[in-house]
């Protein structure tokens, strides 16, 4: 297996931009992170796309659509899509791509377009449900977390103020985030649980923005890295990915099982045994804020029911001694779906190599895992990199 | 790292599936390969990889509804929004990682579910550009069908060649579903439809799906499978601008065959392949495809399926299965369906449209209009 490492990184202001069309941002995201690593399009060997749905941009195969955007011209170029997780996933495919060998540099961009979609992006999660089974009962998005969420405070006896901190220290940890939508230095506990509330528990300050934007990750074999000197690099030393049965119905919605499996997949390869100890920070999937402690349990680096005792004790917060979503995460930075890869691959690229700014993490570290989280409550993907 | 595939499933492909959902269709196709493979999905296979479009399915994010069908809940499972042929890739470089042994393919189609095709394949031309022309979206094969007709001096008789050699080809797969004996005036007659192409030179749609069960040489040993060697993959894309793109050349289909014969070693396709399966979802598209993939030379291609060569008793046999033509359009499953194919003859299982002494294949297959992306696989038995 080749080693695999990240150089470079980009990603776009997140915003409504309807100035701009996804390919153009796909440019944006791709010339700055190739631009990062010192390199060139002719450099790049293959190309890897993630985008989630199509119908955000109303373009039947969007990826083919993003093609030249992206830099695939007349190169092997694929787009892989796993709703949520696509924002994590698609370096994934993009390591596979490299660790087997068939090229030495991937370049891997991500893009969404959400505001295109009118009058609101929810009306495309209308259709991601059973048409028989549950469509008629004209779900939406906020609803089954709403559940979810409701589940989780339920089973471990959370209170909504500790799941409101991580609002609080995700937007106040994206202030200082060139791209970030959502950024507050002066938000409170209390202005999370006063606002709105949108189907309860979840309330408006719970959830991440959707937001227009694109990322950008370069990946090279160790070959390479090394016979260019490439001195900015992180490794990539575990991945994971884990889908659980489409019948959401069917599960415990406290626990997030397919997390759990995608990590210890992620963590085998990275020979990682303990990795409360060994992991040095995270950045889980967090487009609303319960879910950060979700998924904080299920990439086993709290115990069940344990995520919102860390946030309470400032473990998390970025000098705490578990930084999570130093970047601001979604809930800060903004949610366009797959593009989230900027807070995900990119910020754990940004950490690892000391180039974070006034993001970086005062203490030294150097194993970081990021996760996303995708379709219907059901994916997990986990990738594990080390300085 | 050799890489093989050990597991062949496949539905008949049908006009339509009243009786079916697409879940099914896909239990039926997965469950047939993995007895052909006599693996256990739950305990033998590391990773699951399917190819769909969520426009064809009509779902907001069709992955959520591939892993239990296919016996992959709880496991590692993905989407490549491709061609079969590229989930095949995909799963190839899985297995070249060594971080999995064994992986699963999936690509089906379930397009009689969807009632406005032409406005689906409509919303894959450029919004701003293209299409508020509104136009069908197969103008633009008609368009390059003129230009390779043209670029190359083939006539098109050769065209209706292609349709006849296919349908009747059909009859003879048992999975095909327009197989016909159909002659040349019958498709020189046929009502004209996007100039030069007639009625009967655009392949139909069809429903059926597609699993193949891949592996690792190791892997197939413990499973004490016979693999099928996938020798090469290779998969580009051109200009996805309608405006920018090689018109006459299918570049996407050359640079894929490159890719895939320089991993295969093969120095010579024309002299080294037995048997093609290449994408003919319109019929010049055959010609096209062998001329872009090494196997005829540009403007030979028409010249030499009239002299009978691609017939399955002709020099190279070329879509013995009946291709697009004969078996119907099956969408994003049709590169798969190809190297199930080509796996099928090369382990002598192809029935009475068996070729004999077979030893290496190509399957090439593109992404249909209004694309230029395709991807080529190159399998081999022995050695």
């Amino acid at each position: 297996m080749r080693k695999v490492g990240v150089i470079g990184a980009g990603m776009t202001l997140f915003r409504r931009r309807l100035q701009e069309t996804g390919k153009e941002m796909c440019f944006e995201a791709a010339k700055m992170a190739l631009d990062s690593a010192g390199l060139t399009r002719a450099d790049v060997d293959m190309v890897v796309d993630g985008t989630a749905p199509d119908a955000f941009d109303g373009v039947h195969m969007k990826g083919e659509y993003l093609l030249d955007g992206c830099g695939g011209y007349r190169k092997p170029y694929t787009r892989v899509f796993t709703g949520g997780g696509t924002g994590v996933f698609s370096t994934i495919a993009g390591w596979w791509h490299v660790a087997s060998g068939l090229a030495d540099v991937v370049l891997v961009v991500n893009e969404e377009k959400m505001s295109s979609c009118q009058p609101h992006p929810q009306s495309v999660f209308g259709h991601i449900w059973d048409p028989i089974l549950d469509r008629p009962l004209r779900p939406n998005l906020v609803w089954i977390f709403a559940m979810e969420m409701n589940r989780y405070m339920h089973v471990h006896g959370v209170k909504k103020e500790d799941i409101a901190r991580v609002a609080v220290k995700n937007k106040r940890n994206a202030v200082g985030h060139p791209c970030a939508q959502l950024a507050d230095p002066n938000i409170t506990v209390d202005d999370v649980l006063n606002s709105e509330v949108m189907a309860w528990p979840v309330q408006r300050l719970d959830i991440s923005p959707p937001s227009d934007g694109a990322s950008a990750v370069v990946l090279a074999s160790d070959d390479f890295i090394r016979k260019r000197r490439i001195r900015d690099r992180a490794w990539i030393s575990g991945v994971g990915w884990c889908i659980d049965s489409t019948m959401w119905t069917d599960r415990d919605l406290f626990f997030p099982e397919y997390v759990a499996r995608a990590a210890k997949m992620a963590y085998k390869m990275a020979k990682i045994t303990e990795p409360r100890r060994q992991i040095d920070f995270a950045e889980p999937y967090d487009p609303f804020d319960y879910k950060e402690l979700h998924h904080l349990e299920g990439l086993l680096l709290a115990k069940k029911g344990e995520a919102p005792v860390l946030t309470r004790e400032g473990v998390t917060e970025r000098d705490g001694k578990l930084p999570v979503c130093p970047s601001g995460g979604l809930m800060g930075v903004g949610n366009p779906i797959a593009a989230t890869m900027g807070m995900k691959i990119g910020e754990l690229f940004w950490q690892l190599t000391g180039q974070a700014g006034k993001r970086q993490i005062p203490h030294e570290v150097r194993t970081g895992v990021s996760q996303a989280w995708g379709d219907l409550m059901q994916y997990g993907c986990v990738v594990v990199m080390r300085s | 790292m050799r890489v093989g595939i050990i597991g062949v499933g496949m539905t008949t492909f049908r006009p339509s599936t009243p009786e079916y959902n697409w879940k099914e269709l896909m239990f039926e196709a997965a469950s047939r390969a993995y007895a052909d493979a006599g693996v256990n999905p739950r305990e033998d296979i590391g990773s699951f990889v399917t190819c769909a479009e969520d426009y064809y399915e009509g779902f907001g994010i069709f992955d959520e509804f591939v892993p239990d069908q296919l016996g992959a809940a709880l496991r590692p499972t993905c989407t490549v929004t491709g061609d079969g042929l590229q989930g095949l890739a995909n799963a190839f470089m899985q297995i070249q990682t060594g971080l999995v042994d064994t992986a699963v393919v999936e690509a089906h189609s379930k397009v009689s579910d969807v009632l406005t095709l032409e406005g689906v394949i409509e919303h894959g031309l450029d919004p701003i550009w293209n299409k508020p022309l509104g136009f069908h979206p197969y103008v633009v094969a008609g368009l390059e069908a003129n230009t390779y007709l043209r670029t190359t001096h083939t006539s098109e008789k050769a065209l209706s060649a292609v349709v006849v050699k296919n349908r009747r080809n059909g009859l003879r797969n048992p999975i095909a579903a327009y197989g016909a004996d159909v002659d040349l005036e019958h498709t020189e007659d046929s009502e004209p439809r996007f100039e030069p192409l007639r009625a009967l030179d655009i392949s139909h749609p069809a429903d059926g799906a597609v699993v193949l069960v891949l592996a690792s040489e190791a892997a197939a040993r413990r499973l004490h499978a016979n693999p099928v060697w996938i020798r090469g993959v290779g998969w580009s894309s051109d200009s996805p601008s309608l405006e920018t793109r090689d018109w006459s050349g299918a570049t996407y289909a050359r640079l894929a065959a490159a890719m895939a014969y320089r991993l295969a070693k093969i120095r010579r396709p024309s002299t080294e392949v037995d048997l093609a399966e290449v994408d003919d979802r319109f019929s010049y598209k055959e010609l096209q495809h062998l001329e872009a993939i090494g196997l005829a030379k540009p403007g030979d291609a028409g010249r030499r399926i009239l002299r009978g060569e691609y017939a399955p008793e002709g020099r190279l046999p070329v879509n013995v299965s009946g291709g697009s033509l004969g078996c119907g359009n099956v969408f994003e499953a049709t590169g798969l369906h190809r190297a199930a194919e080509i796996a099928l003859q090369l382990r002598g299982d192809a029935g009475t449209r068996q070729i004999d002494g077979v030893k290496a294949g190509v399957a090439q297959a593109w992404r249909f209009v209004p694309t230029a992306t395709g991807a080529v696989a190159v399998l081999g038995v022995g050695r």
